[in-house]
């Protein structure tokens, strides 16, 4: 009995044993050949990033990002949006880069042509998205420059940090979520949406519109829109706005927030947010 | 002016829809369903009944409370589910069991995945294979036909014709022995057999398979498949060994073969698109169903089988490409 | 008759609505005014030689073609060019344009006015093609693609077949079937200047068989012309594109991502061969075309023989007004039309209808999820699954798209027309298209 047993035991270890030698050289000589020599560093950078994993940087993930930047050999071009200038700083410091100073930054929509303000002139039914929309017409509201109304940019968004407004039928952009991982801007087929800088107390202002066209003909489908008057230009006293094919354009780098340009452009294309009310204007200013 | 409307090509649209489709399928179930009613009588129509209102109002209160979505319970296809469910057990199951199917299959089979058109698994069938598994006493306890019988509980129960020769070639028994045992092709073809609810007309479900292919509900390509290879590899046995193996014929006509070649196999969602994976579909059940039946525990594999090639659909999708126009030939 | 022939792969046939098929080719006055867009063509768009102000005779240059994919384009009614803008085309955006208000009806001197037939001429085919090319004759189908271009075989090519597309597959759209009907004899010898240019000696007229009156009439005519065949054609949507047409007919099939050159033939449509005769043998640019007006509302569906640039609203005053439940106002086919935005959008080259259909006739059908039924796997015309297609676009999975062939998709509209759930399927493979073509452009750098 004890020596079929031992047989069996003998047996089992023998074939075991050989086996799993077997498919440790197999495994060994696998691994020789495809042999991934990887930057070290890259976990190092992966290392200090937030393990999100929101996508926010453009990129599939903290490692792609973390392969990215170790690649490129400099932080130029890439940014963290959850993690923000503190991560990259880290990650500056780690690799013995000089890491530049990062400005936070916002996604302003740059149109204003709600339902009132451009109201509808065509009824659109096709696929809900604005990549379609963008080919097929210029837009319910008749402007080709104008927001198209479809939500691409609310979907591009993984913060949360957008909605549509369902009575203008605009996108609206939460300034306490909002990352500046700048996916909308990427997203929007007609590029409405800018990065612009914070500002303090998150105030900003900006030309909300950007029709390329004559005047007359973008007043006829919106009554908010940019007609390139040049009035605002005159007002400013920083050179912060250029007029270029009928359209003014604020600099956020060069525009101190005077609040001097908003009254008196006649269309009020020109927007000014998160500033206390102001005082009751003159009758004159507030016509037109 | 009017407000125009701006939409993409093409303007024109096909006047079909899903729940067109959807009601032309339980259109063409009428056959089926009246030859059960008149073999099983009143109970054939009380569970059929109960599955649909209860597939029914599984789909509405999942749809309602968990997903909080729209409510598609009218566009058809719970009702077939329901009528599927309940042609797949017996027809004088407990009408407890009924409602357990019918929530196992609207809500594991299909409503966790989505609703319609998401679910892998043909949702009628994971809540016919829940029961064979779960109460395996009831679920083959087959009411023996009966020419309109209203009365729900006192039908006489007896084995399946597969279940006869299961049983006997086990114990060794010549086939041509246990053929007398079971009604002829005829009553066979007719549906004067023991057996599910719906699946005992050949020559019903047939009819509606016909219907199907004229309206093109569905094509060809899976039924064909299916019946074909399965009676084809069922022959290679026969052949082999008449007196161990029942003829192609025999299995054609029994359990639930039929039922599942023209309704189940050809479910849209859970079977494949292109028409080369269709026909492997469609062998590929026939295959499994005939090697459940002759080599399997279960005297019945037509569940199984599709079920098991409903898991392989993805695969077959992504393998089997319909022809391109204008397909450069490949070097080498 | 012979056997019909058609095409194998996919296909559908959507209710054909013929509605003008019996009604005549009505010649429209010239209008107040028109709007000549730049860009009528494939390619590069004209360059305007006339000025704001400068009276011009119909028929006169008043836009260069100058790159190699581009047409020529001409007045097409005397007046004063009142001035160079920007207005809304049936693209849904504002193009450039040569707006001009008409004075008189004064053609240019060099064309022969005359409507008598000319069948006999003495010309060589670099001086045909030339004749096309400065007449600005474009493919009359729809595609608009610049004809002289079409005319000139690549080196090492060489043509075999030219193929004439007379199937006006599109339903309710008629111009090209009451065309053959009415310039059959002139489509016979624009056939026979066209072959004289492309150097072959084989044509086959394709014409489908619910036009029998048309595959007739031309039948008969043919005998005349021993190279030219006439070839009946089961109903059967898309048969007027270029390669389900050529499998049709001479059962080849064009490589992917090739011309139909690339199997010997040329295809070119019966209206273009019109505009071949006319411009050859009458020295006359393009400056008209045959335009459908119809719709199951309309009062007065008709065909009519309109200046280019002419208002669509004009148009449709012609078939007996906008009717009042007007949902939708379409440039071209039902099938591959474009739906306009506005009623003064102006008649271009390759405008082949004006289809209104009514508010209930406009709707979608409400969007449902996928049921997987392969309907659009079994009809695309080009073997591709527009189901994956969508959703390999909305999923961003660019490569994926293009190794499924997305950039086949030649957007007949097929698989959305046959889809039970209503999905968008050609919008979003519309846009994996353009961002697929995107990426392998910047691909090639």
């Amino acid at each position: 009995m004890n020596e079929i047993l031992n047989e069996i035991t003998l047996f089992s270890v023998v074939s075991l044993g050989a086996i799993g030698g077997v498919a440790a050289i197999i495994l060994f000589l696998v691994a020789q050949k495809f042999k991934v020599i990887e930057d070290p560093r890259i976990d190092q950078v992966e290392e200090l990033l937030p393990a999100a994993n929101c996508g926010g940087c453009g990129l599939a993930g903290c490692r792609a990002l973390a392969e990215a930047i170790v690649k490129a050999e400099s932080l130029e071009g890439f940014n963290c949006p959850p993690g923000g200038s503190d991560v990259m700083q880290d990650i500056a410091k780690a690799m013995g880069w000089e890491a530049g100073e990062t400005t936070p930054m916002i996604a302003v929509l740059r149109c204003n042509g709600t339902r009132e303000q451009a109201p509808p002139k065509v009824r659109y039914d096709s696929a809900m998205t604005c990549a379609f929309a963008h080919a097929l017409f210029a837009g319910e509201g008749g402007c080709p420059y104008g927001c198209l109304g479809c939500g691409d940019c609310v979907l591009a968004c993984s913060f949360d940090a957008m909605y549509m407004d369902k009575e203008t039928g605009l996108p609206v952009i939460l300034d306490d979520k909002c990352v500046a991982c700048a996916a909308c801007v990427k997203e929007c087929p007609r590029n409405i949406i800018e990065m612009r800088k914070k500002g303090k107390k998150d105030r900003r202002i900006f030309v909300s519109c950007i029709n390329e066209e004559k005047g007359g003909v973008a007043r006829k489908n919106c009554k908010v829109a940019c007609i390139g008057c040049g009035k605002c230009l005159k007002e400013c006293k920083f050179d912060a706005i250029t007029l270029e094919n009928n359209l003014a354009y604020i600099d956020f780098e060069k525009c101190t927030l005077c609040r001097k340009c908003p009254p008196v452009c006649p269309t009020n294309a020109i927007h000014e947010l998160n500033f206390p009310v102001r005082k009751q204007k003159p009758a004159e200013t507030v016509e037109s | 002016m009017k407000v125009l409307t701006v939409s993409g090509s093409p303007h024109f649209h096909a006047e079909e829809s899903v729940s067109k489709l959807m009601y032309g399928v339980v259109f063409s179930l009428i056959p089926a369903m009246l030859v059960s009613f008149y073999f099983f009588g009143l109970a054939a129509i009380v569970v059929t009944l109960t599955a649909v209102v209860a597939c029914m109002a599984f789909e509405f209160l999942i749809q309602k409370y968990l997903i909080k979505g729209p409510l598609t319970i009218f566009d058809g296809s719970a009702i077939i589910t329901g009528v599927l469910l309940a042609f797949n057990v017996p027809a004088n199951l407990p009408l407890g069991l009924v409602v357990i199917g019918s929530a196992v299959a609207i809500g594991m089979g299909k409503m966790t995945f989505g609703g319609l058109g998401k679910n892998p698994f043909n949702p009628a069938l994971v809540g016919r294979v829940f029961l064979m598994i779960s109460f395996p006493v009831q679920m083959t306890t087959y009411p023996q036909p009966s020419v309109l019988n209203v009365s729900l509980t006192d039908a006489v129960t007896g084995p399946t014709p597969l279940t006869i020769i299961k049983d006997g070639v086990s114990r060794g028994m010549p086939v041509s022995e246990l053929m007398g045992q079971i009604p002829d092709y005829i009553n066979l073809l007719m549906g004067n057999l023991g057996g599910s609810a719906g699946e005992i007309s050949a020559i019903a479900i047939l009819l509606g398979g016909v219907y199907m292919l004229i309206r093109k509900i569905i094509s060809w390509h899976i039924p064909v498949a299916y019946l074909g290879s399965a009676a084809i590899f069922a022959g290679i046995f026969w052949l082999i060994s008449p007196e161990v193996y029942p003829d192609p014929l025999f299995h054609l006509l029994t359990g639930g073969l039929m039922l599942g070649a023209i309704y189940m196999a050809t479910d849209y969602t859970t079977s494949p698109m292109s028409r080369t994976g269709m026909i492997i579909f469609g062998i590929g059940c026939g295959l499994l169903t005939i090697i459940i039946r002759l080599f399997g525990a279960y005297p019945e594999g037509v569940a199984f089988s599709i079920l098991i090639m409903n898991a392989f659909v993805p695969l077959i999708n992504r393998g089997l490409k319909p022809k391109r126009f204008g397909e450069e030939v490949k070097n080498g | 008759m012979e056997k019909l022939k058609t095409f194998v792969m996919g296909g559908v046939h959507p209710p054909e609505n013929k509605l003008a098929e019996k009604q005549s080719i009505l010649r429209l006055d010239p209008p107040e005014s028109v709007a000549i867009p730049l860009s009528q063509h494939l390619g590069v768009p004209a360059a305007p030689v006339v000025n704001k102000g400068d009276e011009v005779l119909a028929g006169q240059l008043i836009a260069k073609g100058e790159a190699f994919i581009s047409a020529n384009i001409h007045a097409s009614v005397s007046g004063k060019v009142a001035k160079i803008d920007a207005v809304i085309d049936s693209s849904g955006y504002r193009k450039k344009a040569i707006l001009i208000n008409t004075e008189g009806d004064k053609w240019t001197d060099g064309i022969d006015q005359d409507e008598s037939l000319v069948t006999d001429y003495d010309l060589d085919s670099k001086e045909i093609t030339r004749r096309i090319q400065d007449n600005g004759v474009v493919g009359m189908g729809g595609a608009t693609f610049p004809s002289h271009v079409k005319m000139m075989v690549p080196k090492g090519k060489k043509a075999e077949y030219l193929i004439i597309n007379g199937v006006e597959c599109e339903p309710c759209l008629t111009a090209d079937h009451r065309l053959m009907l009415e310039k059959g004899e002139e489509i016979m010898v624009g056939i026979t200047l066209q072959m004289k240019a492309l150097g072959v000696d084989k044509a086959i007229i394709g014409i489908e068989n619910n036009k029998a009156d048309a595959l007739e009439h031309l039948e008969r005519l043919a005998e005349k012309y021993p190279a030219i065949s006439v070839q009946g054609l089961k109903v059967k949507y898309p048969q007027g594109a270029e390669k389900q047409l050529i499998k049709a007919l001479v059962n080849r099939e064009v490589p992917s991502g090739k011309l139909p050159i690339e199997v010997g033939c040329v295809v070119h449509n019966v209206g273009t061969s019109f505009a071949v005769y006319e411009a050859v043998l009458k020295n006359k640019p393009l400056m008209e075309r045959v335009v459908t007006v119809s719709g199951t509302s309309v009062k007065k569906p008709g065909n009519f023989m309109v200046r280019i640039g002419t208002p669509v609203i004009t148009l449709i005053e012609a078939a007996g007004g906008l009717p009042e439940d007007t949902g939708k106002v379409i440039n071209g086919g039902p099938m591959m039309g474009k739906a306009l935005n506005d009623l003064n959008v102006p008649v271009t080259k390759g405008t082949s209808g004006i289809l209104i259909f009514t508010e209930a006739e406009s709707k979608r059908p409400p969007e449902q999820n996928c049921i997987r039924c392969a309907r659009c796997l079994t009809i695309c015309p080009m073997g591709l699954e527009p189901y994956l297609l969508a959703q390999l676009t909305d999923k961003k999975r660019l490569e994926e798209c293009e190794d499924e062939r997305i950039m086949d998709c030649m957007e007949c509209g097929s698989c959305l027309y046959i889809c039970p759930s209503g999905k968008p399927l050609l919008d979003h493979i519309r846009v994996g298209k353009t961002r697929v073509g995107k990426m392998i452009r910047e691909r090639a750098g």
